[in-house]
């Protein structure tokens, strides 16, 4: 019945894709103003910055992954197997990052976290921590729900049996049962959370960090060219983030959905 | 999950009860009379319209778009592509959001040149992007992809067999999208419209990239009290992150009605 | 004039073919089932009288007027899925009522009639109900009162109970059966399950690959089957390599003992044929004056509850395997496994499939 109506969905679709790629054929159109053409791209790698930058987003970020399975993953685990009532409710705590916008979640963080007894803000280290505590915490809906789509997949209660009759304990189960067996799931979870890290601007910046997307923001004054430049490396970056995503998820029935930091 | 209590209900706490204090760590409701002061009502009408607009706008024309590439008879492949697509776009807002669509339809953007090129200059119609229709219409690209990929499973739920079995029976494709598709996928799309809300209306980095300020959002006043540019007590910052989180309480309180509503042939 | 009529109609989807030349005429009120292994063009042709696909060539006639191109909502025919395909978000009342609502009927109306079938699929007091709040069975006679609750001409089912649990599968198809005779309507009904369209059709076409295989009753298609294919689909068969001894006389060797066969078969000797036996045709001991009698080695004996069904190798331990069945009676003497015996069976029972004539039902009435 649909197909008698083919070419209102074609226009539909072009329509759509026009929206869509035309701001990144003029970000490329504007990064290639500058004189010559390609200064903007070598320029901003001839930018100590953007290197320092990227690899500190890239480091946050690999700790808030490291973090953020280590907590969810035992975590979506042990409701399954165990606490399968509180599921609403651990549902319901995962969702609410979605319900606090990033502005006032750091609000509450430096609130609570700049005085004794917990002036984690005063030292460098200590935001560093900060800022993975807090992207553990936005990336706990997409982690969470990977996990426990991951799981849902498997028969977590015969295995951990099958697993504790052989003779393993809890860790054992954990690292190689467990998961393994989620592995694909996590994964997806994973890129997502690097993707965001790399992405996010409001909590970096409020907790004065030198990440990727400040960095991005400020470069703006001093070189336009170089900033649309380090645009696009950060669309790209999560593209690649994207296709690895659907790459390892690839016939399997994990699809998480999607949203970054705005 | 005691992580999350540290880290998010602690926090969350604290900004409501810092709320109530004044300089001194007395209780006062003092901060909250800013709420009565023309700049903030703006602000939060402000933030409250374009979110709404954003929102269900983004749920139509997204539900659109899901449907055309999985059910619209076009090619198998442009259907994975979109979706990959959605999940790079939805993440990709903030700074480079707002610069790509300054270089496509700021003043001197490829697109605003291409029109002004053959005759038809926007910003002489009133148009300009650093006003509420411009962000709107940036909100969109990543307000769009986050909807596609919300409601794509559920369209992929959608059973051949209820389409034709209301045909069978002799209903017409009218009938058959107003009694039954759009009835089951209400609950979805009611989610969806609740969590494009609440993504809209945290957003912060993309507004205070593109307009600097010149729209008056909560988000952008909460950050100015943050950054201390404009140095009031730090209370009144407080008072209007708790307010956001009551908008936020309130329109999670009306979807939990709708949804019930709409729900109510589930399990 | 037929009621229903299929002429010639044919089915590619690409360059595959899916139905190829499908000829039917159906009278007012009959029960005919398609019967087939999946993939064999069974539900397209259910789906094209439907019309939720259009013949690529060929003409569908319904009461005398064309409908082949007609669209599936302006054709008065009810269908039943096999997954249900109940309106999830509407009550079992709504559900039923909706081809009338669509109609514009009158709601006092509507509320009447569906009343009349809650009562008809004898749910009367689950109008109010959601369909997940029923089970598997309870939601296939809602789909069926739904598809008739607007009169249509035709009723079709599409594997209607392969959905279901094996006891609520006979008791439900029983009840189509008594609702179809009540209300004689004109039914097609696909299935893959030979036993249901046995038990319940007048005819059943039977198809294979997109080819009709055979048209008939259902005794005609299980005793006089015209193809191997009908033969070895419709019913256990026990299919046993032979040779041919002497076609004139109908005899042929199976494992070293010579068997006597009525239906006619042509081959010369020593030509290597199969022969298609059915399990209940055999018995245990030497039968009736007569029957050809073999001996064999029983491998197993497995009760299945009115019958007993044991498999025997005949002429020894690696002889062509015999399925045959025996009612369980108490007097039943069961055999022992590994135990040597003698096994019957009439020589009117097999049937030579490579060589199969025409119409064997003629040849076994010339014989008697």
């Amino acid at each position: 019945m649909s197909r008698r109506f083919r070419l209102l969905w074609w226009i539909v679709f072009l329509i759509g894709a026009v929206y869509f790629f035309l701001p990144l054929v003029a970000t490329f159109q504007f990064s290639l103003r500058d004189v010559p053409p390609t200064a903007a791209y070598t320029d901003l790698l001839a930018n100590g910055e953007f290197l320092s930058t990227l690899t500190y987003s890239g480091t946050i970020g690999l700790a808030t992954v490291i973090l953020s399975v280590a907590l969810v993953v035992p975590t979506a685990f042990w409701v399954r197997l165990r606490l399968p009532r509180a599921r609403p409710y651990i549902e319901f705590i995962t969702l609410l990052p979605f319900m606090v916008p990033p502005v006032v979640f750091v609000f509450g963080l430096i609130t609570t976290y700049s005085r004794p007894p917990l002036a984690l803000t005063s030292t460098d280290r200590g935001s560093d921590f900060l800022l993975v505590a807090a992207y553990v915490v936005l990336s706990l809906p997409y982690m969470y729900r990977a996990a426990d789509t991951g799981l849902s997949a498997i028969d977590v209660r015969s295995l951990t049996e099958a697993a504790q009759s052989l003779g393993a304990g809890w860790p054992t189960i954990l690292m190689k049962v467990i998961l393994p067996n989620v592995r694909v799931a996590v994964l997806s979870g994973a890129f997502l959370t690097l993707a965001i890290v790399l992405g996010e601007f409001t909590i970096a910046l409020f907790l004065a960090r030198p990440a990727f997307a400040p960095f991005l923001g400020l470069l703006g004054d001093a070189d336009p060219f170089q900033q649309s430049a380090g645009a696009l490396v950060s669309f790209g970056l999560t593209w690649i983030a994207m296709i690895v995503i659907s790459l390892i998820g690839r016939g399997s029935q994990t699809r998480i959905t999607v949203a970054g930091a705005r | 999950m005691a992580f999350a209590t540290a880290f998010l209900l602690i926090p969350t706490a604290k900004l409501i009860i810092g709320s109530f204090q004044d300089s001194n760590g007395q209780f006062t409701t003092e901060n909250y009379a800013d709420f009565g002061s023309k700049l903030v009502v703006n602000a939060y009408e402000t933030s409250i319209e374009i979110s709404l607009v954003t929102a269900v706008g983004a749920a139509i024309f997204g539900f659109l778009l899901a449907y055309a590439v999985i059910s619209g008879g076009l090619p198998k492949p442009i259907r994975a592509a979109v979706l990959t697509f959605s999940g790079v776009a939805s993440n990709f807002a903030g700074i480079p959001l707002a610069l790509a669509f300054v270089f496509t339809a700021g003043r001197v953007g490829l697109l605003t040149v291409f029109l002004r090129g053959i005759g038809f200059d926007p910003y002489k119609t009133g148009f300009t992007l650093y006003s509420k229709i411009g962000l709107e219409l940036v909100y969109f690209y990543f307000q769009l992809p986050l909807m596609i990929l919300i409601i794509a499973p559920a369209i992929d739920g959608l059973k051949r067999e209820w389409r034709e079995a209301a045909e069978n029976l002799g209903a017409t494709t009218f009938q058959f999208w107003r009694r039954i598709a759009l009835p089951i996928l209400m609950p979805s799309i009611l989610g969806a419209i609740m969590l494009l809300f609440g993504n809209a209306f945290g957003a912060q980095a993309t507004a205070y990239q593109l307009t600097g300020g010149l729209i008056n959002l909560v988000t952008l006043l909460v950050g100015d009290e943050l950054s201390g540019d404009v140095l009031h007590s730090p209370g009144k910052g407080l008072a209007l992150a708790v307010g956001m989180i009551v908008v936020m309480a309130i329109a999670l309180a009306g979807y939990a009605i709708l949804q019930r509503r709409a729900e109510r042939w589930r399990r | 004039m037929a009621f229903l009529e299929l002429t010639g109609v044919q089915k590619r989807f690409g360059p595959s073919v899916a139905v190829a030349d499908f000829n039917l005429a159906m009278e007012a009120g009959e029960f005919v089932s398609f019967l087939g292994p999946s993939g064999c063009g069974k539900t397209t042709t259910l789906r094209m009288i439907a019309g939720f696909e259009v013949p690529t060539e060929g003409q569908i006639m319904l009461e005398g007027s064309d409908i082949t191109n007609r669209p599936p909502n302006k054709r008065n025919v009810g269908m039943v899925f096999q997954s249900y395909a109940l309106f999830p978000n509407m009550t079992v009342a709504d559900n039923i009522g909706f081809g009338l609502r669509v109609r514009k009927r009158p709601a006092d109306q509507i509320r009447k009639r569906v009343g009349e079938l809650l009562e008809l699929i004898n749910l009367p007091d689950k109008g109010g109900r959601y369909p997940y709040q029923l089970s598997g069975g309870q939601q296939q006679r809602i789909a069926l009162a739904r598809a008739l609750a607007f009169e249509p001409q035709v009723l079709l089912l599409d594997e209607p109970l392969s959905a279901l649990d094996a006891k609520i599968r006979v008791a439900l198809r029983v009840e189509i059966r008594s609702i179809q005779r009540q209300l004689g309507i004109t039914t097609v009904y696909v299935t893959h399950d030979q036993e249901e369209a046995l038990s319940l059709s007048d005819r059943v076409v039977v198809m294979s690959e997109g080819h009709v295989e055979q048209i008939g009753t259902p005794f005609e298609v299980y005793n006089f089957p015209k193809t191997p294919f009908v033969a070895s689909f419709v019913g256990t068969l026990n299919v046993l390599p032979a040779s041919v001894v002497d076609a004139g006389r109908g005899e042929v060797m199976i494992a070293g003992q010579t068997v006597r066969i009525a239906r006619r078969f042509e081959g010369g000797s020593g030509k290597s044929v199969n022969i298609a036996l059915r399990p209940e045709m055999v018995k245990l001991g030497d039968g009736p004056e007569g029957s050809n009698r073999v001996s064999g080695k029983v491998i197993d004996v497995s009760f299945l509850g009115s019958i007993v069904r044991m498999r025997v190798a005949v002429g020894g331990e690696n002889g062509p395997i015999v399925s045959l069945d025996e009612f369980n009676e108490p007097t039943l003497k069961l055999p022992e496994v590994g135990e040597t015996l003698t096994i019957n069976f009439p020589a009117d029972g097999p049937l030579v499939l490579d060589s199969a004539p025409a119409d064997p039902a003629e040849v076994l009435l010339a014989e008697a």
